[in-house]
Parts: structure tokens; sequence; C-alpha cells
């Protein structure tokens, strides 16, 4: 689905990414794990297209795409969707409104015609079901007045109205609560299938123990170090970051 | 060219320039400069009978000893009001030889607001004559309203037909004596609508000036007159989204509203006059007096959508005379490059258990300067009077400037006001969420913009609402910094 080669990114001059190397078949997830500042959060930010960073080597593949040549709508367009660390509240606008007009966008921009105010309804109610999100919400303004849970459910529900092919998901489980890491999981694990795929980054194990990943990475110093099974979240939680740290000052 | 000033001014001295005036002039527009003269001129021009005229030159009087005011927040280059055309023929002239001339950025925003080819034509004066369509059916309109007793007319039109009415209300919420400008209207305001609606009279439409079989020309001082008698209801319709050029720079109108015992009045407003380009130079200066009275149990409501012009002065307002009278304003003023508007309302409360609410939306993008102005003031008479008050500014930019100039005038105890303001910005962030989403940024600051205004959009009759929101996109396009 996804192939990052060789991946370097800098922000204000300041270089992040340092030759970032990742491949993620569709059909699988794979989590990304590492110290602060190690690139996690700037790896999204690069992938979904902010303009802040500038790319100064390397290329993404996705799905047959030239992902770096594209405008961050495009992406989304072509099916990439991140869930944000800190979802941003949009006064005024609907949930509904908001969703309808990037529903319509992204069909257009596949040559399909726009969804019909019933279908999506119907759309709506369904899908706010798997995250188990109030329906009432829905007409609410974007994250307006949402809580910290609601947020969070609330990015994993637009994931399942948009159908991404490659879903990143930002620390999706920082600031919930057990029953709500739970509710966010068992969306993410209701929407996998073997057409997409999906990226969790995260610092904690927890919420690998719900959404269970195929391969995880560890992220230090802008790079993909060590990969390895679901064990290595494991042992990562045991031991910390140090051994890695140490690890890489020997090589 | 033509008629000369001297020759007028002789036949002036004549004084038969009542007749020997309307069939010796060949010339459509007046000389320009602002005296007695060409107030006559005016006058006769348009058959007016003689208490019309004496209204025109007491008020001109009026004007000559007043100073222009200069308290406002904006800047601009006075107007030399000795060079002003005050009267063009009422025939419609044609503005551009033919549809290739028509400016291609023009055609583009029209394009954009879904106007079709033959309005747009309309509008840019290629097509001299109306499409048959439009006369047949502004004269069924006219028709339908006629056997319901309202009367829908031009100005002019009214002083002919109906001068009890215009008699009567002309000047009785506005006086001449109020305002530089309107005094200047006063005195030589051109044309503008006319509407009554008898007693008990519900209008079964919305009244547009699109219906109104226009003369033409353009509204540089335009005097407007809605008189709702007791227990009416009518919802007017001013000005329209697509973008209007003028070669005359002052737009200076009267609109008076009277709302009689338990009647009701519903103003909507959506300018869109020329900005001025990009750079500051040109554009139109909009200083407005708006003013509504409101008789006992009575309503006025005034909607507008400020988008054009290069200065924009006005404070459409109410007088709550009447006991639970209601008085309510919902604006949403944009400004961009270097428009100004200083724009607001004035509520003000004489009778008993009155209520106002005031909702204002500024947008300010580019490096322009955004400011509301308003004043709830309740007299010492004003028992339990209540007043809601809401300023909001939304700034794209960081050259722009947003400014809250709220009076509060509270002479009665008994009174609830409340005010609430917030400034904000269209994060990077939010967009960048939208962009995310796969919505465009074009996109994705109309929506953000059209929610921070949709308390004022729905109050607008519902196609006036679309077309505003297709405004307001259109206008802030590019603009986020």
């Amino acid at each position: 689905m996804i192939t990052i080669k060789n991946l370097h990114a800098s922000i204000d001059g300041k270089e992040i990414l340092k030759g970032l190397n990742l491949e993620v078949p569709a059909g699988q997830v794979h989590a990304i794990m590492g110290p602060n500042g190690a690139g996690k959060s700037t790896l999204a930010s690069v992938l979904a297209g902010r303009e802040d960073y500038e790319v100064t080597e390397g290329s993404v593949d996705f799905d047959g795409a030239d992902l770096l040549e594209l405008s961050t709508e495009d992406r989304a367009r072509e099916g990439m969707f991140l869930a944000f660390q800190y979802p941003v509240e949009i006064p005024g606008v609907s949930n509904v409104n908001f969703l309808r007009t990037a529903l319509n966008e992204i069909r257009e921009y596949r040559g399909q015609e726009a969804i019909s105010a019933k279908d999506f309804m119907a759309m709506v109610r369904e899908k706010s079901a798997i995250v188990e999100l109030d329906p009432k919400l829905a007409s609410r303004a974007v994250n307006e007045g949402f809580s910290g849970g609601e947020k969070k459910r609330n990015e994993i529900f637009q994931m399942a109205m948009l159908e991404p092919k490659l879903a990143i998901l930002d620390e999706t489980d920082s600031g919930l609560d057990i029953d709500a890491l739970r509710i966010v999981a068992n969306g993410v694990n209701k929407l996998r299938s073997e057409k997409n795929a999906t990226i969790v980054i995260t610092h904690y194990q927890r919420l690998l123990d719900y959404i269970i990943p195929d391969v995880v990475h560890v992220l230090y110093d802008g790079r993909i170090v060590k990969s390895g099974p679901k064990e290595l979240a494991l042992e990562l939680e045991e031991k910390g970051y140090d051994w890695i740290k140490a690890e890489q000052e020997a090589k | 060219m033509g008629y000369t000033e001297n020759e007028l001014a002789k036949d002036l001295e004549n004084q038969e320039y009542k007749f020997g005036f309307v069939t010796n002039i060949e010339s459509d527009k007046a000389p320009k400069g602002l005296n007695e003269g060409i107030i006559r001129f005016i006058s006769a021009k348009k058959e007016e009978p003689e208490w019309m005229l004496d209204f025109r030159l007491k008020a001109f009087a009026l004007w000559k000893e007043m100073t222009e005011p200069e308290w406002a927040h904006v800047h601009y280059e006075k107007p030399d009001f000795q060079d002003i055309t005050y009267y063009s023929a009422p025939k419609q002239t044609k503005k551009y030889e033919s549809w290739d001339d028509v400016d291609p950025e023009m055609k583009e925003t029209m394009a954009k607001l879904g106007i079709s080819m033959e309005e747009q034509q309309r509008l840019t004066g290629v097509a001299v004559d109306f499409v048959m369509d439009s006369v047949s059916v502004a004269t069924s309109f006219k028709s339908k309203l006629a056997e319901l007793g309202i009367i829908f007319c031009s100005f002019s039109e009214a002083v002919k037909e109906h001068p009890e009415l215009v008699r009567k209300y002309m000047g009785s919420v506005v006086p001449m004596t109020d305002n530089f400008y309107a005094a200047l209207n006063s005195a030589v305001f051109t044309d503008g609508s006319f509407c009554y609606i008898p007693k008990g009279v519900r209008c079964p439409m919305e009244l547009s000036t699109y219906f109104r079989i226009n003369e033409g020309g353009t509204g540089q001082f335009e005097r407007t007159l809605v008189v709702a008698d007791q227990g009416a209801y009518v919802s007017y319709l001013e000005g329209c989204t697509a973008p209007q050029r003028d070669e005359n720079q002052l737009h200076a109108a009267v609109v008076e509203l009277i709302a009689l015992d338990d009647a009701e009045i519903k103003y909507s407003t959506v300018q869109n006059w020329y900005p001025g380009d990009k750079e500051g130079k040109g554009g139109i200066y909009n200083f407005v007096t708006k003013r509504g009275l409101c008789e006992r149990n009575a309503k006025i409501a005034w909607t507008q959508v400020e988008t054009g012009s290069a200065v924009t002065w006005k404070y459409p307002s109410c007088v709550l005379k009447g006991d639970n009278s209601i008085g309510e304003f919902y604006s949403v003023a944009v400004t961009n490059n270097y428009q100004q508007a200083d724009t607001g309302t004035k509520m003000i409360h004489l009778g008993k258990n009155t209520k106002s609410t005031i909702i204002s939306k500024g947008i300010s993008a580019g490096k322009s300067q955004n400011s509301y102005r308003g004043l709830v003031q309740i007299n010492k008479s004003a028992d339990n009077a209540r007043n809601f008050s809401q300023c909001d500014s939304l700034l794209m930019t960081d050259e722009c400037g947003a400014h809250t100039f709220p009076y509060i005038e509270c002479k009665n105890s008994s009174a609830k006001i409340e005010h609430e303001a917030t400034t904000s910005k269209i994060g990077e962030d939010q967009i960048f969420y939208c962009l995310q989403r796969g919505i465009s940024e074009e996109k994705a600051i109309s929506l953000i913009v059209n929610g921070y205004c949709k308390e004022v959009l729905n109050q607008l009759p519902m196609e006036f609402a679309v077309e505003a929101q297709k405004l307001l996109a259109i206008s802030l396009e590019g603009s986020v910094g």
C-alpha cells in the first residue's frame, strides 16, 4: 500500500527524518513506537502533506502514486486519512455538513456522483454506531464542546465515513480512559480489511492490546531502527527505550 | 456641448423654467456641480410637484450650513461635491459596446454566482432591452399586488401617484436635519422604491427591487420609503449579489421604514458595490442612512450582507417608540484588500417593554479595516427594556484590523442589557484539517465563513441566502494569511 524510501524531512532548517524506510502492505496494521522527539508526529505530518515540513530527499509510493507530488487534499482524495492527535474545533460547521462536503469532493475527484442526502444520513447512522457516537453529535459543530474521548471517536467516525485506503492514527490513544480506548480500538478493528492498511503511532503498548499489529517498528532519531512482531511492543513496555539507544550508539 | 450652465441660469431667471425647461432640454445629463439651479433641473426633469421641489430646496439650504462628519473610523479622499453629476437620464445607457468588452473578472464572478448569461448581459448593460419574459413577469406580479391594495413602485412614481402618502411619511424617520448625507440626499435624491401595505394585509411575496420595473440609472442617491399600515407585513429585498460598477463614486441613500401598530417589516440587503482594485484604488463610497420607526407591538428587522464598496458607513437603526415593539439587526460585513467599513446599528428604546437584538459578524481580510459601531439607548420612559448584542470579529490575515465601538446609554434602571463580543481567526490548523479530509482550501474557507455567519444568513429569505453564501466565498478567495 505504502512504501517509504530514504525519507529526509526538516522543519525550520532542522532535520527530523533522517532516511526513514517503511513498507506497509495492504491488509496489515503496523505500529510505530519510539521516544519523544524521535519524529513520529513529523512522519504523520509529512505524509499528510503539512507544508511547514520540507522533504529534502527520498520517495513515497502510495498505491502506485507518487505521494510527495500530490497536494494535501489530493492525498486525502487518493485515500489517505490522518486521525489527528489534537483534533481542531471548527465552530459553526456541523459534522454532517463537513463530512458531506468532504465525501462529495472525494467522489468528484474519483469521477463519481455526489451522495444523496438520504443515503448520506443512512451512512451517518450506520457508521456512528461503530464508535458508539451519539448521532445527535453529528449535527453539532465539528469537535466543538466535545470531550477528549468524543474528539478521538469523532476521528474514527470520520474515518469510517471516508473509507480510506491508508489510515494513519497519530497517538489516537492519548488522553483516553480505558473505556474510550476500547471503543476507539473496536472501531478501528471493524474497519480493517484486506484492501486497506493502518499505521498506528503510539507511545504505549496498551492500545496494541486491542489493535493487534502485524509489525511493530521503533522510530528513533529520525529512522526506523528496529522492526519485529507484536512481542516487540511488550519488550519496549518492559525495558523502555534505553536499550534501543544503546544499540544505536554502539553501531 | 448641449445646454450649458449659463443658459440654465438664464432660464431660471426668466421663471419659465418649469415648462420651457422640460421641452428645451435635450441633454440627458445635468452639468457637474451642485447649486439651486441643478436641484430645480432635477425636480423639473422628474416632473415633480411644487411641494417636492420645496422639500429639496429646504434640504439644500440646510446642507450648505452643515459640515462633513469625520468621526468614523475610515479614511478616504473627501468627495468633491462640485465634481459630481447629480442627474442622468433614466433610460438605461449601454455601459459596454459588446460582451467581449466586459471585464473578464466580472464575467467570472457572475458565473460563479450562478447568474444566467441573459441576466449577466442585462446587469452589465450589454443588453439594453429587457428580455420579454422579465417584463411580463413583473407585470403579472404587479397586478397581483394591486388586487391586495399594495403599492410598490418607484419613488418618483409615488411622488406623482400617491403624494398624500409620500408627504405624510417622507422625512418622518430620517429628517433632512439628521446628518450631512441625509440632507444631501434629501436635496438631490434620484429615485428608489416606495412601498405601502394596507391595514391587515400580509404581502404574499418578497418585494425585490428587481421586480420594480427599474427605469435604469444608478442608485446614486436612492430614496426608499416602506410603510406597513396597522397589522401589515412585508419582506423587502434590496440589492443583488452581482458586482455593480458605477462611475459615480458617492452613494448616499436614505431608507425610511414605518411599521404602524402591530405591523412588521423585514428589510434585507445584499450589497456588492465595486470595492476598488487590489491596490485600493477606486471603489464606491457607501454612506447610507437607514432607520425604522416602530409603533405599538410593531417589529422591524434589518438583515444585511455587505461585501462591496471601498468605504461603507451605515447604521440601520430602529426607533422603538411603541410599547412592546421589537427591533432586530443582523449583519455580516466583509472587508478585503483595502476596503474599510464602519457599520453597526442604533436601537433607541422609548416605549415600554421594548426588545432589541443585535448580531454583528465582521470579517476582515487583506489589509482592510472593519469596525462595528453600535448604540443601545434606553430612555427614561423605556421601562422594562431588553437588549442582547453580540458582535464578533473574524480576522483572516495579520495585516487587517477589526474594531468595536459599542455604546450603551441607559437611563432606566429596569433595563436588561447583554453584550458579548469575540475575536477569532481562521486557524491554519482548521484549514489543514479540512484539506486532510479532501476539502479544497477554497471550500474550507467557504465552510468556515458560512458557519461563522450562519446566525445572520438564516435571517435572509432563502434565495438571497444561497446567493449570499456564494458571494461570501468569492469575496474571501485567497485571503487566509
